[in-house]
């Protein structure tokens, strides 16, 4: 083998140390990679209270594999044996109801917390150029995150889970052409059964876990490559000190993890409060009719999703054919605008023309259940193209109008109140409310190019708006 | 001026109102009697032996609580001997859990209906009416006599239920006494609503001493449904103080690191 003389660039001669850390660094950079994402990975010093959900997400999805993994060593995924064997964990299982606890009391956790991390993208523009990729990843872990719930969800095989699942998977069977073949060959099986069961925690236990894992490894390479946004949304590498580190940065360890540490045991208490004193969460986290096995020929009175789906439930539930017919006048509308832009240009007109024109049809003589499940999927992939639909000028809410906040305030209660419709029995008031704030939902997200122009902005300062504690 | 935020509150104001008149119309289709509330009796030993005793006595015969094994109420401070010897009828092991002879064959010959297992019933039946163990209750006290149904028994929880009340040598028998008005809304159509009970053969209990029989009765099922929910408490207590002192370590020490932070 020829000797070949490499250029040593990256590392200091001075840096040759003995013992075992050297001994790794020689076979895998350890050391680089402690430097990279921990040690010398220069995060902005104002981080507030919103900046713990990001940690806190990966804790909790520790704490859901290893809980799920304890799981998993006494469930068994049979429809005679699931109902059982999740009671056989609650009691003979030693520490058994603990660890279900823990696992049930996490999926919702997850969900507050992804939830929260969400909203504080939408807060400081986190989402803007150039983290773009890193708010894509993040979606697609929530995308995950809601498969792996509802694939989850089904394994305690008690009447919710059963009955959730066959309206959730029936829904397939509202696309025109390939529906009712779709939703048999998800199913499995004519209904829910011991065949759907088993796929469903082949999905849950590995498939998705695996997906997820992955992708949050991509969404924090990605925001590592970039560098954290923070409250005031100035871009803290574009100021930077003799030796090129960021002057409003800190190094992320060890002043981070103290920071982070101190976030998370904040969250384990209350965590645990709930987990020890209210694992049910009133029917809320485990829901009461869950407690009865699964039984195809019964159906409950009253089917609602866990909590943290019931706003795209909700959606979904107000997309009748009334509501139909206000998406139809509303597009309409839209296209008559994009229609008198576009005046100029002929062949653009007739293809607009022509694609309303099949849209509407569409829309006239497909079955409403068909677009309720288009509108709670826009609902998620609409999030998607958020980095291309604000046009504010910065991305803080500190320094965008006041009404840009109320706006997105108003987003945020207008979740909330979609979340309550969809929990509670059909109403006609409730019916009108969901109806009005799917509109709000999807306004407030689709309108964002032209509302997130208005206003005038204050000037965002030079350096980070920081508070020495 | 008008406050700029005006038309925020306005809208909240809005919804308040509209969640509001959602909610007036669910009540007025609730069942018309409301739950009792149970004594809370999970923490009482005696209360959940007494109520073991007549859970294997009463309900056992047609009801399993297949999840149940009898080894667990050691935990309600019974000896292996005595769960062995007055509470155990037709299993062989003490590690055996509570199954019930009649199959879903008979009890379909017999009531119509496959009696429900009830390990952990008192979960499945908490609503927002009230907690499973208020139901059971209130459902256990209001059988009364009815000679229109089939096993000449029925209930004002649960009117038309299959089951007779196995606890009526107990309480004695009852009959409901109803009033009738004509619906306003729906001409021919009648309202009936439950006035009072007349006691038609006297029980071995007095009323109040049944009342409590039963809230015993329930407070073992109760029990029954999560045998470890008063460790469950127990630990809970320990991991919050410990949680406390995790916090409250953890914020000095973040503060130790960030207070030379400028």
């Amino acid at each position: 083998m020829a000797e070949q003389t490499l250029p040593d660039a990256g590392a200091p001669v001075a840096a040759t140390r003995g013992g075992l850390r050297q001994w790794i660094d020689d076979r895998f950079p350890f050391s680089a990679l402690w430097a990279a994402h921990l040690s010398e990975y220069y995060a902005p010093k104002n981080l507030n209270f919103w900046y713990y959900f990001g940690s806190l997400a990966i804790v909790v999805l520790a704490i859901q594999i290893v809980s799920g993994i304890f799981l998993v060593m006494h469930y068994k995924p049979d429809a005679a044996l699931a109902f059982g064997s999740v009671e056989y964990i609650m009691r003979d299982v030693s520490w058994g109801w603990l660890i279900r606890y823990i696992h049930s009391t996490g999926a919702s956790a997850f969900f507050v917390i992804i939830y929260m991390h969400m909203f504080r993208g939408l807060l400081y523009g986190s989402y803007r150029k150039p983290r773009e990729l890193v708010w894509i990843f993040g979606c697609l872990i929530f995308l995950c995150l809601m498969a792996e719930a509802f694939f989850g969800y089904l394994l305690p095989w008690g009447q919710m889970s059963f009955w959730g699942a066959q309206v959730i998977v029936n829904l397939f069977s509202a696309i025109p052409f390939i529906g009712p073949d779709l939703s048999l060959w998800i199913r499995g099986d004519y209904v829910v059964s011991d065949a759907t069961l088993n796929r469903f925690f082949a999905f849950h236990v590995i498939a998705i876990p695996l997906l997820l894992i992955g992708l949050v490894g991509a969404h924090i390479i990605a925001l590592h490559q970039v560098g954290s946004n923070n409250p005031d949304g100035i871009e803290i590498k574009a100021n930077k000190d003799a030796r090129g580190n960021p002057r409003d940065g800190i190094p992320f360890h060890p002043y981070f993890t103290v920071h982070d540490l101190f976030g998370l045991s904040a969250f384990l208490t209350i965590f645990s409060a709930v987990l020890f004193f209210a694992p049910t969460f009133g029917g809320y986290f485990l829901e009461h009719n869950n407690f009865i096995p699964a039984d195809p020929l019964k159906t409950p009175p009253h089917i609602a999703p866990v909590w943290y789906f019931t706003p795209f439930y909700s959606m979904l539930r107000a997309t009748t054919t009334t509501s139909v017919h206000l998406w139809m006048a509303v597009l309409t509308a839209a296209a008559l605008w994009g229609a008198w832009s576009l005046r100029r240009r002929i062949e653009r007109l007739v293809v607009l023309a022509v694609g309303m024109a099949f849209l509407l049809w569409a829309m006239a003589t497909v079955d409403a259940k068909f677009w309720g499940v288009v509108v709670m999927g826009g609902a998620v992939v609409s999030l998607f193209f958020l980095p291309w639909l604000d046009h504010a000028p910065v991305k803080s809410m500190r320094y965008r109008p006041k009404w840009h906040l109320s706006l997105l305030i108003l987003f945020a209660l207008d979740f909330i109140v979609l979340g309550y419709f969809g929990i509670s029995e059909p109403s006609p008031v409730g019916y009108w409310i969901s109806v009005s704030c799917t509109f709000i939902y999807f306004g407030f997200l689709w309108l964002m190019p032209w509302w997130t122009g208005l206003g005038t902005c204050k000037a965002v300062p030079e350096r980070l708006v920081y508070h020495p504690h | 001026m008008t406050h700029p935020f005006r038309w925020l509150l306005r809208l909240a104001l809005a919804l308040g109102l509209s969640c509001g008149a959602a909610a007036a119309q669910a009540a007025s289709e609730q069942a018309s009697i409301p739950l009792e509330h149970v004594p809370y009796r999970v923490n009482d030993l005696l209360a959940l032996q007494n109520g073991a005793k007549l859970f294997v006595n009463y309900c056992l015969n047609c009801h399993s609580a297949k999840y149940m094994r009898y080894e667990r109420l050691r935990s309600i401070g019974l000896t292996a001997d005595q769960v062995q010897e007055y509470l155990m009828f037709s299993e062989p092991r003490l590690g055996d859990t509570m199954k019930v002879a009649m199959t879903p064959a008979q009890a379909a010959a017999w009531f119509g209906a496959s009696p429900p297992d009830l390990s952990v019933i008192e979960r499945a039946l908490a609503s927002h009416r009230g907690s499973g163990a208020d139901f059971l209750y209130t459902y256990l006290l209001s059988f009364y006599r009815d000679t229109t149904r089939p096993n000449g028994w029925n209930n004002l929880v649960l009117p038309g239920v299959a089951m007779p009340n196995p606890l009526w040598p107990l309480q004695g028998e009852r009959a409901a006494k109803f009033a009738f008005t004509n619906d306003p809304a729906s001409p021919g159509l009648q309202l009936k609503r439950f006035v009072d009970y007349e006691q038609l053969t006297p029980g071995s209990l007095s009323p109040t001493q049944y009342d409590s029989q039963v809230a015993d009765l329930v407070a073992y099922m109760q029990w029954m449904a999560e045998p470890d929910q008063l460790e469950r408490k127990r630990l809970g207590v320990i991991v919050l103080l410990f949680l406390a002192l995790f916090t409250f370590i953890t914020w000095r020490l973040k503060s130790d690191y960030w207070k030379d932070v400028t």
